[in-house]
């Protein structure tokens, strides 16, 4: 029996102003239908297209489940197309690489250019007077329209409802910005790998996490706690490890958490982190505040530099961190199951000292073999089979809430609100309602 | 110390997993030079340990961190605790260089950690970079290289 599918009210009374219901982690019905809406009708992270330098360069990718290719057209533009062949469904593409002039599907042999056009197909007089003219096939790989290269990421939108690009992202790209301006000419570069971490637990619970500063001291008191301690019985006069100077920050006090602030945008995206954070105080890399002052003048190489934004989460599933040049993405597999990618990026013409920051933190904090990551795993752990007992339905959200916030976009609040958080879960009733 | 033997090099090694096995991780940790490193790659055949992404590249200082963090009281992801089981081929002396003193060795192991109900199987070769220190064998660098070294993993928390 379907509780939600067809029933635009019953998925909207699932969202109170300070309250969620716990099918969202645990329904599989809503989990389909966040496929089929959620992740139909926003701006999703497909790739950067530094994976795709030269033409018929792929990369194999997806948004929430739908599996998809981003190429590099024989036109020099990036393209997104679903990762099926026409003809039987059969998958393209396997992770990345070039595919030349051409796709080639495995089974049969149909190719197509790099703009999704069918090329040739075996034996093609055998279709005459077929009628395959008309047919859904003859149009070749299905296009994703709705794609937008902002300085080398690419996103698209599956749905033709929906915001453009711009209204849904706002003032929020500024994140980017800074993430992206932190080169000296201002590009970066997929590199370093990508950590591949399974979790079983609803996505959602690691996408309000990245602005979750009420966990950091308890959860990681264990990792960041025991590093801290460790690290006091160094020998007086030994110099800080970088390591020591990823960890210790996780341990910093409330007040810390509460000043830092936290910025809200329209349609879930936010970030902790306005006036400083827990990136704030590592050690300079030689040289490269030179090189940025020489790129963009003393003034507006400190003022990108000054920025220490902590998590920019992109509503839904993105999370990143400009200073550490690194993006997670927490991609839905089933509503017990989520797979987080976490990449890294190279600053273009910045020393290599940055990407070695980059990687060590990557593989500190969001590895499988990461302590920080097994505190955090088991809190979702916990969350997912907690949330199955009967007693009580609901997870609060209420921390700092007022009746007006609705109304304050753009807003900068206090650094432990779980503000940004009921505004991911309007955002969430509002992109899954607009086409049922 | 005369140069070790091939035994002794490869008795060290089976008897540093059995260190692991047993849980006594103090001890194995100061199986471990000053100057050590624990690798585990990412990628298949990787070169680079730090501009590229690893499992664990881990110096003395970070090891000590993960030994002391399995013992805290509020450390909820080993509660239940974790257990390891290592199966070994003999270790094989793939290079042996007394006058650098550095002996290698290379040793293929399936790899098994529980927790609870969840038990998962990993197959690596070990590399092990030795050196003879005061009477010793210690560590210099242990390197695992998973078959699978990049695929998706859950929480792997205990030493391959």
């Amino acid at each position: 029996m379907s509780k939600y599918r067809g029933d635009k009210s019953a998925v909207a009374a699932l969202v109170r102003e300070t309250e969620v219901h716990r099918d969202l982690y645990i329904d599989p019905e809503l989990f389909e239908l966040e496929m089929r809406h959620l992740f139909v009708n926003t701006w999703n992270y497909v790739g950067h297209d530094s994976q795709v330098p030269h033409e018929g360069d792929y990369f194999s990718t997806a948004i929430g489940t739908q599996p998809l290719i981003m190429v590099r057209s024989d036109d020099g533009a990036v393209r997104v197309f679903y990762n099926r062949c026409p003809h039987k469904g059969t998958r393209l593409t396997e992770g990345s690489g070039n595919t030349g002039r051409f796709f080639r599907c495995p089974y049969h042999a149909w190719s197509f250019r790099t703009d999704g056009s069918l090329l040739a197909v075996p034996l093609r007089a055998e279709y005459e007077n077929t009628g395959f003219e008309n047919s859904v096939a003859v149009r070749g790989m299905t296009q994703v329209a709705h794609v937008h290269n902002y300085r080398g990421f690419v996103f698209a939108k599956l749905g033709t409802v929906g915001p453009g690009f711009e209204e849904f992202f706002g003032a929020s790209l500024s994140s980017l910005d800074n993430m992206i301006d932190r080169s000296p000419v201002g590009r970066l570069e997929v590199a370093g790998g990508v950590l591949r971490y399974r979790h079983d637990c609803n996505w959602k619970m690691l996408v309000e996490n990245q602005t979750d500063t009420m966990h950091p001291m308890i959860v990681h008191e264990s990792s960041a706690g025991t590093a801290v301690a460790v690290w006091k019985s160094a020998p007086a006069g030994t110099a800080k490890p970088m390591a020591v100077e990823i960890y210790a920050p996780f341990m910093s006090s409330y007040d810390f958490f509460q000043k830092m602030g936290i910025r809200v945008w329209q349609h879930g995206h936010g970030h902790t982190g306005v006036s400083h954070s827990i990136h704030s105080d590592y050690s300079a890399v030689p040289g490269y505040a030179e090189q940025m002052a020489q790129a963009y003048g003393a003034e507006r190489a400190q003022a990108i530099l000054g920025e220490n934004r902590h998590n920019t989460v992109y509503y839904p599933n993105v999370m990143i961190k400009g200073p550490i040049q690194l993006l997670r993405i927490f991609r839905p597999l089933a509503v017990d199951r989520t797979l987080v990618e976490s990449w890294t990026f190279r600053l273009v013409g910045a020393p290599d000292l940055l990407l070695e920051r980059t990687c060590m933190y990557n593989r500190l904090v969001n590895a499988p073999t990461s302590v920080v990551g097994h505190d955090d795993l088991e809190m979702y752990r916990r969350q997912q089979e907690g949330l199955a007992c009967d007693g009580n339905e609901w997870l609060n959200l209420q921390r700092l809430y007022a009746p007006d916030e609705i109304r304050r976009n753009d807003d900068v609040t206090t650094g432990t609100s779980e503000r940004l958080m009921r505004d991911h879960f309007r955002a969430w009733a509002h992109f899954m309602t607009m086409s049922m | 110390m005369a140069a070790p033997s091939d035994r002794e090099l490869s008795d060290f090694v089976l008897g540093e997993a059995r260190l692991l096995d047993e849980q006594r991780f103090e001890e194995w940790l100061d199986l471990f030079t000053d100057d050590a490193h624990y690798w585990m790659p990412l990628e298949w055949g990787q070169t680079d340990p730090r501009h590229t992404a690893s499992l664990m590249y881990e110096d003395r200082l970070l090891l000590k961190i993960r030994v002391e963090r399995l013992k805290g009281s509020r450390t909820y992801s080993q509660k239940p605790r974790s257990r390891c089981h290592h199966l070994l081929q003999v270790p094989r002396v793939e290079r042996r260089d007394e006058a650098a003193n550095l002996y290698e060795t290379w040793t293929p192991m399936h790899y098994v950690e529980s927790r609870g109900d969840r038990q998962d199987f990993y197959a690596a070769w070990t590399t092990h970079h030795l050196v003879a220190v005061d009477g010793r064998i210690k560590i210099r660098l242990k390197r695992v290289d998973l078959v699978n070294c990049d695929a998706a993993f859950g929480n792997i928390q205990l030493f391959m």
